[in-house]
């Protein structure tokens, strides 16, 4: 019981931290990095949360990871177009198709 | 077809044709036009079966709650089904003509993908669900922000992913601590228990706040005037009406139904920041020299309505239920159809600087007319919905006594009125330039017909009230 509550202290703590770095960061990266390591920290949350025998929050959490994946991919792809013309599709980024 | 076998309908159909619709190298725009449509005929039968019972619930797959996913719909659940039904296939109507290829294909899918979260988000049971469909619509949102490719647009979704992302997880935070105080998400068990719990205040909390940088609520509305303002029409028009609404339904039924309405402060915490964005953001409006951004900043001094008659509703009950709901379903119908028309004469000028707007009103009668009609309803003149919704919002003012609301909702309209009259008088005005493109007409129809649909809830109150139903 000890061990959960050290772990539901760590993950309020992970979630600070990574909140603070959102806020101070500049790089469009590093902010994403932030907002990784925040789902992780709630994800931690619950995981702490749930007693021995139940399997509730551990499914909850694989479909959070899904869900933060995605959000990844996505903000990766925006960060990459901000950056400047990637390898393959740049030039039909929004155009209309011609 | 039995009631509540339209609950998974709802979700399903338009997640399916988002999906085809991404998939298929063709077709786009009859697929967006039918599945929106057939959305419509699901949104209307909801109503229907409402109508006789009240309330539909429907477990996913026969499993009951603890595992399964329970999904309910009440009278707030159909109203505002009912009201982004409604808007969905004129915006399709207006997409199929604005875009082609490529960009009609990841709008069409996009923007069914956004529609079937934004479903599932309105009939979820229970917590977990609740923050799984507000992630499928921040994500399809944020896609649809970027569809325009450019950079300020690219730049403005990161911001909008960073900010939506922070406010789930905040919320999903908020929800751990309700699971480990109560051992369960569903909305119907947790009812009333919030306040008592362990940790249940700053459960509460953490909620909140991811809720209201959410919906973007004054002081929190910074990502939004840029994505809003950069994005095309009817991306514009989708994230303005729809988006910024669902966090803010789930607030309420955060705190009216597993909080009971708790707190006197947090009534009055919720009547400040919704007073202070409706005075903040309508000033910045009235400043604005885009028109999108005076749209965008439009948006967010209207969502302080909402959060003023969210905050009276433990006090004054069924009048101000009714505003909420009333200025909400207004608000949509008027912002889709002014971003859509503001959209028409961007398109038509080139850019959407207010003091270059041509004498649009010759060559765009409709989208003349779509601006002021909807101006009508945001300014709260009758007889509009948005004027019904502040007459209840200032009875609900008046019966508890809070005279300070009542000054502030007159003067929030007064500064509309100058913020719309001064898009008029762009419109209305200036110089005549006779090279400029002419637009499909479906675009000028869809944003009329949106504006008119918001001042003819002014003669739709009642049967929406009924609707409606009690305070939950």
């Amino acid at each position: 019981m000890t061990g959960q509550a050290c772990y539901a202290v760590l993950g309020a703590l992970l979630f600070c931290l990574s909140f603070h770095a959102l806020i101070i960061a500049v790089h469009p990266l590093r902010r994403l990095l932030a907002v990784n390591v925040m789902g992780s920290s709630v994800f931690l949350v619950f995981i702490a949360g749930a007693g021995p025998r139940d399997p509730l929050p551990q499914a909850l959490v694989i479909t959070g990871i899904v869900v933060a994946v995605a959000a990844t991919a996505l903000g990766l792809n925006l960060l990459l177009r901000l950056a400047g013309p990637a390898e393959d599709d740049r030039p039909s980024a929004g155009q209309d198709g011609s | 077809m039995s009631a509540s076998s339209l609950l998974p309908l709802l979700v399903l159909w338009p997640l399916a044709g988002g999906l085809l619709g991404l998939l298929l190298p063709r077709g786009a725009g009859p697929l967006l036009l039918g599945v929106s449509t057939g959305n419509l005929a699901l949104a209307v039968a909801l109503v229907d079966a409402l109508a006789g019972a009240g309330k539909v619930a429907h477990s996913v797959g026969g499993w009951s709650t603890p595992l399964g996913i329970a999904l309910r719909a009440d009278g707030l659940s159909a109203v505002l089904i009912l009201v982004a039904g409604a808007v969905a296939p004129l915006l399709a109507l207006y997409a199929s003509a604005a875009y082609a290829g490529r960009e009609l294909r990841y709008f069409a899918g996009l923007f069914l993908l956004f529609l079937g979260a934004l479903n599932g988000l309105f009939i979820a049971g229970d917590l977990f669900n609740l923050y799984v469909t507000l992630e499928l619509l921040g994500l399809s949102a944020v896609a649809l922000a970027a569809l325009g490719g450019g950079a300020a647009a690219l730049a403005a979704s990161l911001r909008y992913l960073l900010a939506t992302i922070t406010g789930s997880l905040a919320y999903l935070l908020g929800v751990a601590l309700l699971y480990r105080a109560t051992g369960t998400l569903d909305l119907l068990q947790l009812s009333g228990q919030g306040p008592a719990l362990p940790g249940g205040a700053v459960a509460f909390a953490l909620m909140v706040a991811g809720l209201l940088l959410k919906a973007a609520v004054f002081p929190l509305h910074f990502w939004l005037p840029p994505a809003h303002a950069n994005a095309s029409p009817p991306v514009s028009a989708a994230l303005s009406a729809l988006a910024v609404k669902a966090p803010l339904y789930l607030l309420l039924r955060l705190w009216l139904s597993t909080y009971d309405g708790a707190w006197p402060l947090v009534a009055e915490l919720l009547a400040a920041i919704g007073a202070a964005g409706v005075l903040w953001c309508s000033l910045q409006a009235v400043l604005q020299r885009r028109a999108k951004l005076l749209v965008a900043y439009s948006t967010v001094a209207q969502l302080g309505y909402l959060l003023l008659a969210l905050a009276l509703v433990p006090a004054a009950g069924a009048a101000a239920y009714g505003a909420f709901t009333l200025l909400l379903v207004s608000h949509v119908l008027a912002k889709a159809g002014l971003f859509l028309a503001v959209g028409n004469l961007a398109r038509r000028a080139g850019h959407d600087r207010l003091d270059g707007f041509e004498r649009v009103v010759q060559h765009l009668p409709l989208s003349a007319s779509a601006i002021a009609l909807a101006g009508v309803s945001l300014m709260g003149m009758p007889p509009s919905g948005g004027f019904n919704g502040k007459w209840l919002l200032l009875q609900a003012a008046i019966a508890t006594g809070d005279w300070w609301l009542v000054a502030v909702i007159l003067v929030g309209g007064l500064l509309a009125a100058v913020y719309i009259f001064k898009l008029i008088e762009h419109t209305f005005g200036g110089s005549d330039r006779p090279d400029a493109t002419a637009l499909p007409r479906r675009m000028e129809w869809a944003a009329l017909t949106l504006a008119a649909s918001a001042v003819g809830v002014g003669f739709l109150g009642q049967p929406l009230l009924r609707l409606l139903g009690g305070v939950p």
